[in-house]
């Protein structure tokens, strides 16, 4: 364990400049961008005269050159103050922490089904290489992999919310139920299963080809021959000898999967209007919110780094090679 | 004794082979001819598209498909098939083009980092590394935001949060052929080094590029559908499939076939330039 700590402690220490060079590239990029969020406040207004945008500039701190800005921006940076929004006005840490829980919801549901599901049928495709079911699996897993997930999503809104009424088909719970405690808790769970499925659909086809391709290569390798000369039923050598040694990569995908998880959470939750994470990436464009955009990607970038860092821990207890000689050394 | 394996083996590589050789063969034939439809529909679609795309007719608002509109019509009364039609040359547009863009900045870094080595690759490498673990969807979100909404804009953002994949890709083949027999020939013949990376190491590393950036265009084509569904791509009476999905979403009670029928063309184009990506790139590598 001291092995998984130490590795953690280094990931954590050589993410900080990666942090600082996301901060920097970001800020320079918006930076240049032509007009800021007060130019997008009088459009929004109906304009205004000199003064008044001489002292909007003046209150957002506009008037000051760019390095300084920065400054300001990083050292706030270091207490965790993410600066002010100007198309909600609202500090931009509240406004990010109230809606990062949906969107953790909408990731770590979809995740977790589409490795539970995703690694099963790509056991199922991978323990008869080259048979129908596996054949029929991996044409599936194709087709699900090319869909579009907000076309997905608005396809099983129009089947199951419209046609059918089972399940609401927009937002996160029911607008002033009054519902509380476990009620309230399934009320957001029926909002949610829509979303959810969509999003793990699509990623549910990366991990079967993933874990289906991992198999085929294994099958091959000696210590099955010799589990197989020992007698061994099917089942074990496709559980305990093929399966679990395929998993690894499949976990390492979990890791990369993660950022393209947050993006495509930003597609889905615009489908079904949940007040998500995502969501708020897209408002803060669409309202020209430099500062609300840098935060969102600065969270996103932590966001990122700890979920790395996480599989990096998972990684390690499973593989006890992995960090050894870092440690060592 | 001699089928040992028989009860429980897998198949082995001859027969694994000869099923991948007959298994996709109806599969490519399907999605090139999908394709070549919808290369048709991006270069002429005034040959497929029954009806003016932009045309109003608000006594056939809200119908569902039938025989003179096959895709039904919107609440505007226009052939949601001509639409969809000529919704497919702004996704060929940025799929093409953002991908070309990209292979090509993606080489000219990869090179770079590739033969210079020393600081200029680790700094390049590190940065590299940074843009591909963040969403890349919420970089092109970044890019729009700096660049502005349209259709050109998102092929720029698509094809920048694409670049370092390829740099990443380029620089990892140059470092084979660096080290491999003719370049250190051609070395030892006294050949310039900028007629040595022209000649013998840019080739090389092009071959798999050719085959990564056939998929690319798909997920181009996706990735464009998506900033134009959440409003970051061409206003709206443009027949764009993503927005027009976003369009059709309010109707969704009263007519679900706004917003399906550009989804399905989305899909189409996305799954035929997957397979054939995929078709290239087995074939590429000799297994087909």
């Amino acid at each position: 364990m001291n092995r998984a700590l130490r590795l953690i402690g280094r990931r954590a220490i050589s993410s900080i400049p990666v942090l600082l060079i996301v901060v920097i590239g970001t800020f320079f990029l918006l930076e240049l961008a032509s007009g800021d969020a007060v130019d997008a406040y009088l459009v929004s207004i109906g304009g205004g005269d000199a003064a008044l945008i001489e002292h909007l500039r003046q209150s957002y701190g506009l008037d000051q050159s760019a390095l300084t800005r920065l400054w300001i921006y990083v050292s706030s940076l270091a207490r965790l103050d993410l600066g002010w929004s100007v198309a909600f006005n609202r500090p931009i840490a509240g406004l990010i922490l109230e809606r990062l829980p949906n969107t953790l919801y909408l990731m770590g549901s979809a995740t977790a089904l589409a490795f539970v599901f995703g690694t099963a049928l790509g056991i199922l495709a991978g323990a008869r290489p080259g048979s129908l079911g596996d054949r029929l699996l991996s044409i599936g897993s194709l087709a699900l992999y090319a869909v579009p997930s907000f076309w997905l999503g608005l396809v099983l809104s129009v089947v199951f919310a419209v046609q059918l009424r089972w399940l609401p088909t927009s937002g996160i719970e029911t607008i002033a139920s009054g519902k509380q405690g476990l009620e309230r808790a399934l009320d957001i769970i029926r909002h949610l299963v829509l979303p959810v499925s969509a999003l793990a659909m699509i990623y549910l086809a990366l991990f079967l080809r993933l874990m289906r391709a991992g198999m085929a290569e294994i099958w091959r390798l000696d210590f099955v021959r010799a589990a197989r000369a020992k007698g061994l039923t099917r089942a074990r050598i496709v559980l305990r000898h093929v399966a679990r040694n395929a998993l690894l990569p499949v976990i390492t995908m979990l890791g990369l999967q993660a950022a393209s998880m947050l993006g495509g959470s930003v597609v889905i939750e615009s489908v079904f209007a949940i007040p998500g994470f995502g969501r708020l990436a897209q408002e803060a464009v669409s309202a020209r919110d430099a500062p609300l955009l840098m935060g969102i990607i600065v969270v996103s970038a932590v966001l990122v780094i700890v979920v790395n860092m996480l599989i990096d821990l998972v990684y390690a207890v499973l593989d006890p090679r992995v960090g050894a000689s870092e440690a060592a050394s | 004794m001699t089928d040992l394996s028989s009860p429980l083996s897998p198949p082995e590589n001859a027969s694994l082979r000869k099923l991948r050789r007959g298994r996709l063969r109806p599969g490519i034939v399907l999605a090139a001819l999908v394709l070549a439809f919808l290369l048709v529909c991006g270069l002429w679609p005034q040959l497929v598209a029954p009806y003016d795309p932009y045309g109003l007719d608000l006594l056939q608002s809200l119908k569902p498909p039938s025989w003179s509109h096959i895709f039904g019509t919107d609440q505007l009364g226009r052939d949601i098939f001509s639409r969809v039609v000529h919704g497919a040359s702004y996704s060929l547009y940025v799929g093409v083009g953002a991908t070309l863009i990209a292979v090509c900045v993606g080489i000219a870094i990869g090179l770079t980092s590739g033969v210079l080595g020393g600081w200029v690759d680790l700094a390049f490498m590190r940065v590299v590394d940074i843009l591909l673990a963040f969403p890349s969807l919420l970089m092109s979100m970044a890019v729009v935001a700096f660049l502005g909404t349209g259709i050109t804009n998102i092929l720029l953002a698509i094809a920048i949060a694409a670049i370092p994949g390829y740099a990443r890709i380029v620089r990892s083949q140059v470092l084979v052929i660096r080290n491999s027999g003719f370049v250190e020939a051609a070395r030892v013949l006294g050949q310039p080094p900028l007629r040595t990376l022209l000649r013998h190491i840019l080739p090389n590393t092009i071959g798999p590029l050719v085959v990564l950036s056939t998929l690319g265009i798909g997920s181009a084509i996706l990735h464009s559908a998506s900033l134009s569904y959440l409003g970051l791509g061409p206003k709206p009476p443009t027949p764009e499939w993503g927005l027009m999905l976003s369009e059709g979403q309010g109707y969704l009670r009263a007519a679900w076939w706004i917003g399906v029928f550009p989804g399905v063309f989305a899909t189409l184009a996305i799954i035929s330039t997957t397979v054939l990506g995929r078709y290239i790139k087995a074939y590429s590598e000799g297994r087909e």
